[in-house]
């Protein structure tokens, strides 16, 4: 019984967070292999022929795919196990960042007044970025609980309009359009992430720091995502996906429960954003806002559809993959065939940023078709291959 | 008073701009409940062949119309057989997801090819103005009232006497009911697909001023939604009505906020259309003319 995955003969085994024991084994190896990544070293896949370390852009990549993991479990949570769409999630990033920007970022004088920042340490503006983001979603969470389906997703667009009027006129906050500010500076109880130093010994650049502490806060993350989505709320959350009215009657409360999801999976966004973009430095309020902010959002829904809806690991899978994607755009053109894909802005038929997008697109529509388990759902297959190779079942 | 009625006629060409986007969106969702997000990208792609045909190959506006009509609603019939047809019976979310990357895909070509200049579309209105006791009317905003009521009444003659229409209106009642009486169902689906998308291309050539187009304007496209909200997703009334209420509160916003309350900011007109959305589901979860779903465990 233990040699097959695919078999679940008790409750326990059914939560369990690891089923099996390969799953711990290959989990502990993962975690081992990202932490040598995180130290610079560069791991052999093939000895001798292949191998991948985490260098420059790829190890800021990297960052930026963790903490957008962060966002994706987030809206995981509402989307996938709660079943509350929403297309608003571009909002709540930008609420976290602009709180975390506010609390923890450097005064910088904007045309007529300063903007207001408090400068304080990482151990405050990260989970007070959190909270504003789900006080948000609290204030939101009543007009969930009226409506459903695509009703709900209108509203959630909605509010990346009405939103992105506010962010764009409290110049104060956000510095205003094209403008920005700077983000906030990731300084935990006095000590610098970002900067080179040395940690337990071992001397680390400012990015590698970071990198580590990206792991740390994402596997908090995921397994905080993951314990929830176990217990009696993640239960009642997916009652509530499957038939909302069945679980009425089963005694869930559908306000409460829907709240809950609105309030934690926007306290994800809120950390998310508040923590992206202090990799990279600079935000500015059109991105969360109208247009942008939409396409913002269909970057999260992306990330979980293609790695999975309802899968802690799907979502990570996803943020990863999405992150990557102008990374693996930027490798093919290298290529003959991809000859159309012009690296400069001028030339060609298609440039670098349109290939990814147009890419981007045909993703989604792909994995809708082809598989709608997501990358999770390529993983089940491949490995309900090898369980019985080499007979077909 | 001239303030006023010049708001008023402002928004009643807006909104028959709305009509035609908000129209296209019901009756797809009437015909296979899929709410179409790639209206955006089918807006500017065909407003760019209007332009294309018309200013580059220099054909006489009209043909150039005809030509971008022809293949405005081909398109749609290849969007809904290429990826709409394997999608039939999925969630309606995934599909309206699906919808946003076949939008992208579209979007980003269409603004490759339309590059940041400000094209203009032949259209034989272009900038001129009636003067009409102190209140100027663009030929612009008559054309589109006029294209608009014209469409629409054909829309609603062809639903209500043509035997097509019957049979696309029984598809919307009950699809499986539809298929075993013999309508032709996934011609239906095509069909709408292909009003749908011309519809989108009308709304396309009107919602640039000076007859021109740009990149930017497929975020108009994205303000329709709050119009078939207020109307109540599958319905043709609704939309109509819709496009009136937020074209004529967004006009007045535009007129009367900077002046009375200008602490709300510069753009505010821009985000009433998403107010008054709010304020309606709040009060009607289904839209002022939708049919609320009942619904049984």
């Amino acid at each position: 019984m233990r040699r097959r995955p695919g078999l679940i003969a008790d409750y326990r085994q059914d939560v369990a967070i690891f089923r099996t024991n390969v799953q711990r084994f290959w989990f502990v190896i993962a975690l081992v292999a990202v932490v040598l990544l995180g130290l610079g070293v560069t791991l052999p896949i093939i000895p001798g022929f292949v191998s991948f370390g985490l260098k420059g852009d790829l190890l800021i990549i990297g960052i930026t795919a963790m903490f957008a993991a962060v966002g994706a479990i987030g809206l995981n949570l509402v989307t996938g196990y709660a079943g509350q769409v929403s297309l608003g999630h571009a909002f709540f990033i930008g609420v976290g960042a602009f709180t975390a920007a506010a609390l923890g970022g450097a005064p910088k004088l904007v045309g007529s007044g300063d903007l207001i920042a408090h400068q304080l340490d990482m151990a405050i503006w990260l989970p007070a970025a959190g909270l504003v983001a789900a006080a948000l979603g609290l204030i939101v969470s009543p007009i969930a609980f009226r409506l459903k389906g695509l009703y709900l997703a209108f509203v959630t667009i909605g509010l990346l309009f009405v939103g992105g009027l506010i962010f764009r006129e409290w110049t104060s906050l956000t510095g205003g359009v094209g403008l920005g500010r700077e983000a906030a500076v990731p300084r935990l109880f006095g000590w610098q992430i970002d900067q080179n130093g040395e940690v337990l010994g071992v001397f680390l650049s400012g990015d590698q720091r970071l990198f580590l502490f990206a792991f740390v806060v994402l596997l908090a993350m995921a397994f905080a995502a993951k314990n929830l989505a176990r217990s009696k709320i993640g239960r009642a959350w997916s009652a509530v996906r499957d038939r909302d009215i069945a679980a009425e009657m089963m005694g869930i409360n559908l306000s409460r429960y829907k709240a809950i999801a609105f309030v934690i999976s926007s306290f994800y966004a809120g950390v998310a954003g508040a923590l992206l973009y202090t990799v990279v430095g600079r935000l500015e309020p059109g991105v969360f806002s109208d247009a942008p902010g939409f396409v913002l959002s269909v970057r999260f829904v992306a990330m979980i559809l293609i790695g999975g809806v309802a899968t802690i690991s799907g979502s990570i899978m996803g943020a990863f993959f999405i992150s990557f994607l102008p990374r693996i755009v930027k490798w093919m053109a290298g290529f003959a065939i991809f000859g159309f894909i012009s690296e400069s802005p001028a030339g060609g038929f298609v440039t670098l940023s349109q290939f990814e997008a147009i890419l981007f697109g045909l993703l989604i529509v792909g994995f809708l078709i082809f598989e709608p388990l997501g990358l999770y759902g390529i993983w089940l297959r491949v490995r309900n291959y090898w369980k019985a190779w080499p007979f077909s079942y | 008073m001239t303030q006023l009625l010049q708001a008023l006629v402002n928004g009643l060409a807006l909104a028959a701009v709305y009509a035609l986007i908000a129209l296209g969106f019901v009756i797809i969702y009437k015909s296979m409940q899929v709410l179409s997000f790639a209206q955006p990208g089918l807006l500017l792609i065909g407003a760019y062949w209007v332009t294309y045909f018309a200013t580059t190959w220099g054909m006489p506006f009209w043909l150039a119309l005809v030509v971008a009509v022809i293949l405005s609603a081909l398109l749609g019939v290849v969007i809904e057989r290429g990826f709409l047809r394997p999608m039939v019976g999925k969630p309606i979310f995934a599909v309206a997801i699906m919808t946003i990357g076949i939008d992208l895909v579209i979007r980003i070509i269409t603004l490759d090819l339309v590059g940041v200049d400000v094209l203009p579309t032949g259209a034989p209105w272009g900038l001129k103005v009636v003067e009409f006791g102190g209140l100027n009317i663009a030929h612009r905003q008559i054309a589109a009232v006029i294209t608009a009521v014209a469409l629409v009444a054909l829309l609603l003659a062809f639903f209500k006497y043509s035997r097509f229409g019957l049979a696309m209106r029984a598809t919307a009642f009950d699809q499986e009911v539809a298929l075993s009486q013999g309508v032709n169902v996934s011609a239906v689906f095509a069909t709408s697909w292909a009003i749908g998308a011309v519809l989108a291309m009308a709304a396309g050539i009107f919602l640039g001023p000076g007859g021109a187009f740009d990149r930017s304007m497929a975020v108009s496209a994205l303000k329709a939604l709050p119009v078939i909200v207020v109307g109540g997703l599958d319905s043709i009334a609704g939309a109509l009505a819709g496009a009136l209420i937020i074209a004529m509160a967004e006009m007045l916003a535009a007129t009367y906020q900077p002046q009375y309350a200008e602490f709300l900011g510069k753009n505010f007109s821009q985000v009433v259309p998403y107010l008054v959305m709010f304020v309606v589901l709040l009060v009607k979860p289904y839209g002022l003319f939708g049919t609320k779903e009942v619904e049984r465990v």
